[in-house]
């Protein structure tokens, strides 16, 4: 009775069966990798699409110091079409600048009175309210900034046009501050309630919490938030075509109109012949946009990881 | 070697018994959202004594601590009733409530490392009272990472993260922190929980030292911590107080209520 006898000794082959949940396992396996494989196969597809049609341009006609230095816009001229694109990325570049002056504050001012000071209902309200804003579509900011923002400047300040910088920059940043607000959010809510805690009874008060403690500690995630509005900025296409005067000018005020590099390719390509140097130059803007937003998602993302790794 | 430690205890009743009243504690209730989590609760704490608080989960513990520095302020349904007088004047008297935390030093059950340099995280209770230069914070950080035992491990790595410490290293840091406001009051739950033995035993050795210096509330699910440690000890069970006494008195079997010898003697439930 004492002996082991082989009956007693599990039967690990038996065990070691290739069951059911065995084959769903590796199913689901093999079917998220494809997934995500075809969707870097995409990303490598458009980037390899818009480089082949402005490579022609960017071989012969390009001319970096043109194309970053001047601000001459002159595709359609018959005897002597010029391809400066700085009047371009300083209209972007201006409009995103001042976007981000009216979002920061204001998605920042959201995100830390749903996030530390409201509770409940109010919370809960708020928080909608801010996803159903960042349901809006481009075009119908396009449209505020046509047609309330525009009188609205020039009436306010006594200028001839109200389509400039300033109402561009307007609309955009309410247009970033939402999506801006939810991820800003994310981050204060992602700082544990024991940290909190621990500076309250040492006697901090609740800004003092807010501004020592909390907000250090979501930094890297205030400064994604920031990141992708910023890229947002640089991709918005419609709005600020609508809204920016959509005129080639190198802006000495935030009153002068000015034209975006999303808003020309927009506006230009479908009037362009396939393969001419005009279409081709309006490619090597986008290859240029691409490049743009592509450094600040990345940043925006190692930014991110950074926040993992503590 | 049994008999000397009850002498010694005997002695310090006689001490504690005679010390002014640090916190004077009157029919304290407490609810959260309707629900009562401690009931009619009457004790006192004196001055320069290690108070323990003993009982099982559930019993409103750290409910009775959140009591004494009002963080029912910010927990949504709390509510409390009853008196609770510090050094003469009620708690709930207080408008300046940050001044009144500023004399209470907190350590929770769970380390909380705040995610800046070790240097800063002690450093933090004095920049908010308004201290901002090194060379009067230096001295201080000091002084409080050496009460805590914890002055010679991060010496070298003051600038280091505070949330990298080991847990026992961590709680050390609470504590030097809690310190670093220069409490009178310093209120312990259950800080041994993530802490290994030898570390509870060093952190025991400051609070014995601490002692002379202010008063401490130690809750504890440990009943043999307690015993160590507490001059008075109260028992606690499901929002009620069973009863207070001496420590020494309530391990020596000299009880008013049976609960009490039951759950000090480990045979409970
Ligand atoms: N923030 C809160 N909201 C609602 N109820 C709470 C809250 N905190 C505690 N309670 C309730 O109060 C009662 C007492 O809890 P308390 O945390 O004071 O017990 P404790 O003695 O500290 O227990 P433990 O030993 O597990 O820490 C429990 O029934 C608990 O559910
Ligand atoms: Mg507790």
């Amino acid at each position: 009775m004492s002996r082991v006898t082989p009956a007693s000794i599990p039967d690990t082959q038996v065990m070691d069966r290739r069951n059911l949940d065995w084959y769903v396992d590796k199913a689901v396996q093999v079917l998220v990798f494809v997934g995500g494989v075809s969707a870097i196969l995409f990303i490598i597809g458009i980037f390899v699409f818009i480089t082949k049609e402005g490579f022609g341009f960017l071989t012969t006609t390009f001319d970096a110091q043109e194309f970053f230095t001047s601000p001459r816009w002159r595709p359609t001229s018959e005897h002597n079409p010029t391809y400066g694109a700085l009047a371009l990325i300083v209209g972007t570049a201006s409009v995103t600048g001042l976007a981000m002056l009216v979002a920061v504050p204001f998605s920042l001012g959201a995100a830390i009175y749903i996030g530390e000071f409201a509770t409940g209902k109010t919370r809960e309200a708020l928080k909608v309210l801010v996803e159903l804003l960042a349901a809006i579509p481009s075009v119908v900011w396009g449209f505020i900034g046509l047609s309330m923002m525009n009188p609205l400047i020039i009436k306010l300040f006594n200028v001839p046009v109200g389509l400039n910088v300033l109402n561009a920059g307007v609309i955009l940043g309410l247009m970033a501050a939402p999506i801006m607000t939810t991820i800003a959010e994310d981050s204060l809510k992602a700082v544990p309630d024991g940290y909190r805690e621990a500076a309250e009874a040492l006697g901090a008060t609740r800004w003092q919490v807010i501004f020592k403690v909390v907000l250090p500690a979501a930094k890297n995630g205030l400064v994604a938030a920031v990141l992708l509005g910023v890229g947002r900025g640089f991709g918005e296409t419609m709005a600020v075509l609508m809204a920016s005067g959509h005129s080639i000018n190198l802006p000495t005020s935030i009153f002068d109109s000015v034209r975006a590099l999303t808003a020309t390719i927009a506006a230009e390509l479908g009037e362009t012949a396939v393969g001419s140097d005009h279409y081709r130059a309006l490619f090597t803007l986008g290859i240029f946009l691409f490049l743009i937003t592509f450094l600040i998602n990345l940043t925006a993302d190692l930014v991110v990881r950074g926040i993992r790794k503590k | 070697m049994v008999e000397a430690d009850r002498s010694s205890a005997a002695e310090t009743d006689e001490v504690v018994s005679t010390a002014p009243v640090k916190v004077d504690v009157r029919n304290l209730t407490i609810s959260y959202s309707g629900k009562t989590a401690l009931r009619d609760v009457t004790l006192d704490i004196r001055q320069n004594e290690i108070f323990g608080i003993i009982g099982p989960a559930n019993s409103g513990k750290t409910s009775f601590l959140r009591a004494l520095n009002r963080m029912d302020l910010f927990i949504p349904g709390m509510k409390v009733d009853g008196s609770i007088v510090l050094d003469g004047r009620e708690v709930r008297k207080w408008r300046n409530v940050y001044a009144l935390r500023r004399r209470i030093g907190v350590v929770f059950p769970l380390p909380v490392g705040l995610p800046m340099s070790v240097y800063d995280n002690v450093a933090l209770a004095p920049r908010l009272a308004g201290i901002k230069k090194r060379a009067r914070l230096d001295p201080i950080v000091e002084r409080c990472l050496q009460r805590a035992a914890l002055w010679d491990e991060v010496k070298d790595r003051l600038d280091s993260l505070g949330s990298l410490l080991s847990g026992g290293q961590q709680q050390r840091l609470t504590i030097a922190r809690a310190l670093s406001q220069e409490p009178d009051l310093l209120l312990l739950d259950e800080f041994s929980i993530a802490v290994d033995p030898v570390t509870t035993m060093r952190i025991e050795e400051v609070l014995k030292e601490l002692k002379q210096e202010l008063t401490i509330v130690l809750v504890t699910n440990l009943v043999q911590q307690a015993r160590r440690l507490a001059d008075r000890t109260a028992f606690f069970l499901t929002g009620e107080l069973v009863e207070v006494a001496a420590t020494s008195a309530l391990f020596s079997g000299e009880v008013n209520d049976e609960r009490t010898r039951a759950y000090v003697e480990g045979r409970f439930g």
